[in-house]
């Protein structure tokens, strides 16, 4: 008796060194090499809602790091990757690791919006440091309070709108049309860009707005008022399926346009009545399935040979790789040199120039926050499959579109009560 | 007390905190100098910060029989208190106020939240007092998440940089950790001592037979009620500090994620004494942010997943009851 329970004791005591010995020799790795290496961590999303998205981005990552064979400047690139949840107090956690314990030069995250402005924050409390946006979109992560230690080569949730409003006004000529949307911060952003345009070149729009995971819409498909021209929907995933579907079933008719997820894959690849409606949709984003573009078309030749690959890269694939773009250039422009507390290197990647993988031009505002094209989108039926077909571009979409940006935080955040909609008097 | 002092618990109890002291003297000879600030304000200042509102979890549930899933959000409570009413937050929702005045105020609203969580579910037992603080949590949550002009939505209210403390910010690890450890150390004896009271003892035996204690001529409901406030008291100074660290709340702090990580820190630490808040939260603090670097990086949860199950498992009542289980096994040898 006394023998066994001595083995089981013995085992535990074992079982706990080993623990430890396995933890210790994971945590205590300093890297002492010949030529010291960069250290690139990266905070991306790998579990919840996003996580397919967030392993795209890495997919994306790791192509774009390959074709550099993971060295610049001589020196090699060490990649530390992270998964958040898309909570900011992850996304913090995961970032405070990287740069203090694993003692990374640069990180490039996070993925959605509440995360960015965390880092963002946490990015001004650093010295020597570098945080380089990965696909995260809310507009007060560079617009309001930015930090010197915080880049964003992609553009935001408003820039996304931009030149939609103008088309659906005097290209196709309505001059009323009801919105909408989820009654959250990204779709407030949205619609404060739609708006903008939409309203400064004298069109009406009326609002519905509904909170995330509404699944009946009956009532507010009523409620669209008989005036309206089109509908536009600011809905993602789920919702905008839901919507969509009952929609049609009423024998709604209006020309659908879309905010800049509503054409993903949960949308295109659902079978139903939608579909009807689907194709034609005319949407705006940063990108688009088909982009008549050199650039584009071998970027997605070469993502295409990654292993597990989509048929096309996901948006948020396409951010993650525009901001590694940025880095990796003004890397190379110094030559691997961090030194100088990254003095060198934070000004080259605040003069970066460059074409993103859509083939948009990029640079940066005084803030630090991407001048980028933005596409919009038409769904078509390919081979049988619709996608996301690229029409036309509004080029160098800047944060406030167009407006003086004291003008433009004047007008303060978006909010349902804040759409932007401001008549040209 | 220094009769305490010589029993076998009191000495652990001095040997513990004399290290925890010591601690930022220790750290940098067993790591680079960057890695032992990470591990000073990131493992152990985190681990005390959230240990403190497991504590929270672990009076009500030990010494009252009350599991509620509701301490996060009391924390959160406090949190937002602080992060509307602070100077210099982001967005500015009311502002104005200075830390002295905005820490106690948001301490004192979480009390009385806590304090209005108990009356709500002070007829309800077990499972369905799990269930109505859980109610209560994710209304809380969604409120906050949809709520634009107090608490800012989805994004939350950032910039919550702390007061300085001696002239010192709060941002160095050193202050961080040494005001983490002072306040965990004070709440965690006074629970200590609050058991022991007239009040605890009362609290205990409603935990065991609350209609002998009616019989007595005790005011069952206004115990719990009462512990509940306690409780939020505790949780609310966590709550304060946890915003501080995370440098701002949002929704995502006192989500059903956040919430559930409070219980697994206070069961894998051990519902059965204080200390084990904060045991487990160490534990959940290292393996959370290892994990990855430990084990693959895409199933890092797995790893997290299988160490808890594994202490679980071993000890149901925990860190502890498995240090109790090997003591006596010990003396059995």
């Amino acid at each position: 008796m006394s023998l066994r329970l001595s083995r089981r004791s013995a085992l535990k005591g074992a079982g706990a060194l080993a623990l430890t010995a396995a933890a210790t020799g994971a945590i205590k790795a300093p890297a002492i090499a010949q030529n010291t290496p960069i250290r690139l961590g990266s905070v991306t999303t790998l579990e919840g809602p996003f996580a397919t998205g967030g392993q795209d981005a890495y997919r994306t990552m790791e192509m774009l790091l390959q074709a550099e064979n993971f060295t610049i400047g001589g020196r090699r690139i060490e990649w530390t990757r992270e998964s958040s949840n898309a909570q900011a107090d992850v996304a913090l956690a995961r970032a405070r690791k990287l740069i203090e314990q694993d003692n990374v030069d640069i990180i490039v995250g996070p993925l959605s919006g509440a995360e960015g402005i965390a880092l963002k924050d946490y990015s001004a409390t650093l010295t020597g440091k570098t945080i380089v946006n990965g696909s995260s979109g809310a507009s007060d992560t560079t617009l309001r309070n930015p930090s010197r230690n915080f880049f964003r080569f992609n553009t935001d949730g408003t820039q996304w709108m931009a030149g939609l409003g103008n088309y659906v006004r005097r290209t196709l000529n309505v001059s009323e049309v009801t919105v909408v949307a989820g009654d959250y911060a990204f779709p407030y952003a949205q619609v404060f860009g739609f708006s903008l345009e939409y309203c400064r070149a004298g069109g009406k729009v009326n609002y519905l707005w509904s909170p995330l995971g509404t699944t009946d819409f009956a009532s507010q498909i009523a409620q669209i008022p008989r005036t309206s021209g089109a509908l536009v929907v600011v809905h993602g995933g789920t919702d905008g399926l839901a919507f969509m579907t009952q929609y049609a079933q009423a024998g709604g008719n209006l020309p659908i346009i879309g905010g800049s997820i509503m054409a993903d894959q949960t949308m295109l690849s659902a079978r139903g009545p939608h579909r009807r409606l689907m194709v034609g949709m005319v949407a705006s984003g940063p990108m688009a399935d088909v982009i008549d573009d050199p650039n584009w078309t071998d970027f997605v030749a070469r993502y295409k040979r990654m292993p597990n690959a989509f048929p096309s890269p996901s948006i948020h694939a396409v951010n993650y790789a525009t901001n590694l773009t940025g880095v990796i250039r003004a890397l190379k422009e110094v030559n691997g040199d961090l030194s100088n507390n990254q003095a060198a290197f934070q000004r080259a990647l605040a003069a970066q120039k460059f074409k993103a993988p859509t083939g948009a031009d990029v640079s940066l505002d005084h803030n630090r926050q991407a001048i980028s094209d933005i596409f919009l989108t038409k769904i078509e039926e390919r081979g049988g499959t619709p996608m996301t077909v690229a029409f036309e571009r509004a080029r160098q979409v800047n944060q406030t579109l167009g407006t003086p940006e004291p003008a433009f935080l004047a007008l303060g955040a978006p909010s349902r009560n804040n759409t932007g909609c401001i008549a040209a008097s | 007390m220094s009769a305490w002092l010589r029993t076998p618990v009191g000495m652990a109890s001095a040997a513990t905190l004399a290290l925890l002291l010591l601690l930022p003297a220790i750290l940098p000879e067993l790591m680079p100098q960057n890695q032992a600030r990470f591990w000073l304000a990131n493992i152990f200042g985190r681990a005390i910060i959230y240990g403190i509102i497991a504590m929270s979890l672990i009076f009500l549930a030990t010494y009252g029989g009350l599991v509620s899933l509701a301490q996060m959000s009391l924390a959160g409570v406090a949190g937002y208190v602080v992060a509307i009413t602070i100077d210099g937050a982001a967005p500015s929702i009311v502002g104005g106020l200075s830390y002295a005045t905005a820490i106690p105020l948001g301490i004192a609203a979480a009390t009385l939240a806590a304090l209005f969580v108990g009356l709500v579910s002070v007829r309800t037992r077990d499972i369905y007092l799990l269930m109505i603080t859980l109610a209560l949590a994710m209304g809380f949550f969604r409120f906050v998440e949809t709520n634009l002009a107090w608490f800012n939505g989805y994004e939350g209210i950032r910039n919550v940089l702390g007061p300085s403390v001696f002239g010192l910010p709060f941002r160095d690890p050193h202050v961080l950790y040494y005001v983490s450890l002072t306040v965990a150390v004070l709440l965690y004896a006074g629970v200590l001592y609050l058991v022991r009271s007239p009040f605890g003892l009362v609290l205990q035996g409603i935990r065991d037979n609350p209609r002998r204690v009616a019989a007595l001529g005790y005011n069952v409901a206004l115990h719990r009620i009462a512990a509940f406030g306690v409780a939020g008291f505790i949780a609310g100074c966590g709550g304060v500090l946890a915003t501080i660290y995370n440098i701002g709340i949002s929704p995502g702090s006192i989500g059903l994620g956040a919430t559930v990580n409070v219980l697994i820190m206070s069961v894998i630490g051990g519902l059965g004494h204080p200390i084990g808040a904060f045991i487990g939260s160490l534990i959940f603090a290292f393996f959370d942010t290892f994990a990855a670097s430990i084990y693959d990086r895409n199933r890092f949860n797995t790893l997290i997943g299988i160490v808890f199950l594994v202490i679980v498992l071993l000890s149901p009542d925990g860190v502890i009851g498995l240090a109790k289980r090997v003591g006596a096994l010990m003396r059995r040898d």
